[in-house]
């Protein structure tokens, strides 16, 4: 049986959607000429500013060109649904908003989109662009403590992309825009986990089998299974396992700051967001941990998916200050 | 004495692109157990653009080495993915192999075989028994060069290369993944095919039919 979608065609779904989004953000976005799948910030890239080029597969918006304006990302490359997009829009996006201080490129840490992105960064040096890469790697779930560089980059990602826009946004220098980049990756966990799955709109059929009274831990943005597979819990027990692994990995101290991410993974509602996240918030006062910022919506979906991550950034006074930025995307503002 | 020209190539292709259309909803299923469920559309798209992408061409006035660059822009410019950059890559250094050739005998075909396995290996920097498409495309462009060496002719050279390939993506299913997506879930991806190994076969299956 086919899952229920409102679209026109499966196959023209990433481009119809783009027109619709930018016919909906005039004002932020536009496309690069001759390359409708690099959109790019009408206001902030400019001469002297590094610029900052994210971009993935689509089907988790509004990550990526949500988070594309003022403040925060400079342009966004995107691809088909999960599929990284090939280096051609990556590349315009780079010429693009090329300020002559040189070129981030972020994104989450996916085979398909570190060659795609490593061609584009290739032939943007043949263009005078120097391009330094910044991978996200925020999952706990995927890989080992020791094997940080191999865990994937899920909801996370806002908060990496946001310091490092806001980074450039002040004009730093490319030294200080990476460090910073590099640093609010280190800092920031995710623990995601998947009730129901989601279906790509090419073939509306459901990309995982899971039973109807099952929850799977750890489970990836485009599906991929987790860690673990049990009965569905209770909220305070769902977000007391994903807080105790990434809890865990931060190495909080009494005092300390955080930024909490409640973020659906498309169809779970805000109503349970918001159970979880005062769940995170008792187990943060019980260890005597601040929270300077909370955001609770969609932020990285997974298509309609059902689930949520949790996410904890770890703050010192230069990432919180990051986080403080003023920023002015089509999908989201701050500041 | 064979002899392939470049009409014989985009025949080729557009045999591919037929198999991968047919077999669409089997490595997108493959691809649901241990990926993202998307693999079989990725190569029908990307085979579907390259066969787009060939039509138009006057075949009379280009060499093999002006088709295969062709098909390796379309493949990468409609795909992205992992199996962009990989198919792409093995296309390009096939256009290389076969580089101020109007036509191409034996062992033209297999010395272009081996560069797109070669290619595919070095842009995704995996290794034997990791458990992708290289376990299929090394040992078959392995296959074929040792036949040709031997004194078969193209069509038994890469019949030796297909089942070389069929006995690679059978041995994926007791590999544990090492690289791409799948390697994230460790154990328990043994036991199933890789995705991309399986395609890979249907690619080599329908080179050898079109070949042959």
């Amino acid at each position: 049986m086919q899952t229920k979608k409102i679209i026109n065609d499966g196959n023209r779904s990433v481009d119809e959607m783009l027109e619709g989004i930018l016919a909906a953000h005039p004002r932020h976005l536009k496309s690069a000429a001759g390359s409708p799948r690099s959109i790019i910030a009408r206001d902030g890239p400019r001469q002297g500013k590094v610029g900052l080029v994210i971009g993935g597969g689509s089907g988790h918006e509004p990550t990526f060109l949500g988070f594309v304006g003022k403040g925060l990302a400079d342009a966004a490359a995107i691809g088909n649904v999960f599929a990284s997009p090939p280096p051609d829009p990556i590349l315009e996006c780079a010429k693009a908003v090329s300020g002559g201080a040189g070129v981030l490129f972020m994104y989450g840490n996916y085979a398909g989109d570190v060659m795609n992105f490593d061609m584009a960064a290739e032939m943007a040096a043949m263009e005078d662009i120097e391009v330094r890469t910044v991978l996200s790697t925020d999952d706990v779930a995927s890989a080992p403590r020791d094997q940080r560089q191999k865990r994937r980059g899920v909801a996370g990602n806002f908060f990496i992309f946001k310091a490092a826009g806001a980074a450039c946004d002040r004009m730093l220098s490319f030294d200080e825009c990476e460090r910073i980049a590099r640093k609010a990756n280190d800092h920031t966990f995710t623990m995601g986990v998947a009730l129901s799955p989601c279906s790509l709109p090419q073939t509306r059929r459901p990309n995982f089998e899971i039973g109807p009274d099952e929850m799977e831990i750890g489970m990836g943005i485009h599906g991929e299974p987790g860690i673990a597979r049990g009965k569905l819990k209770s909220a305070d027990e769902i977000t007391d396992e994903m807080l105790d692994k990434i809890l865990d990995e931060m190495a909080l101290a009494r005092g300390d700051k955080v930024a909490v991410l409640v973020n659906s993974l498309g169809s779970t509602p805000l109503m349970e967001l918001y159970i979880m996240n005062r769940r995170v918030k008792q187990r943060l006062d019980d260890i005597g941990v601040a929270v300077h910022a909370t955001w609770v919506g969609n932020y990285c979906t997974s298509l309609e998916m059902a689930g949520a991550s949790v996410t904890l950034m770890h703050l010192d006074a230069e990432l919180q200050m990051m986080l403080d930025h003023p920023c002015d995307c089509a999908m989201f503002r701050a500041g | 004495m064979t002899s392939i020209g470049t009409a014989d190539l985009k025949r080729m292709f557009d045999a591919i692109a037929v198999a991968i259309e047919a077999d669409k909803d089997r490595l997108c299923q493959l691809d649901g157990v241990i990926g993202d469920a998307d693999h079989g559309i990725a190569m029908a798209l990307g085979f579907g653009a390259v066969r787009d992408a060939l039509a138009p061409l006057d075949l009379a006035a280009i060499e093999p080495t002006a088709l295969l660059n062709t098909a390796a822009k379309s493949f990468l410019n409609a795909v992205g993915a992992s199996s962009g950059p990989l198919y792409a890559t093995a296309f390009m250094r096939g256009a290389v192999a076969v580089k101020g050739k109007a036509t191409l005998a034996g062992a033209d075909v297999i010395a272009l075989f081996q560069a797109m396995a070669q290619g595919i290996q070095d842009r995704g920097k995996a290794e034997i028994g990791e458990k992708t498409m290289v376990d299929v495309w090394l040992p078959a462009a392995q296959a074929a060069a040792a036949a040709h060496a031997s004194g078969k002719n193209l069509s038994e050279s890469l019949a030796a290369a297909l089942e070389a390939a069929e006995r690679g993506a059978e041995a994926t299913k007791d590999m544990v993944a090492a690289k791409g997506r799948s390697s994230r879930l460790g154990e328990r991806s043994l036991g199933h095919m890789d995705p991309g190994a399986a395609s890979a076969v249907t690619v080599i299956s329908a080179m050898r039919k079109s070949l042959s």
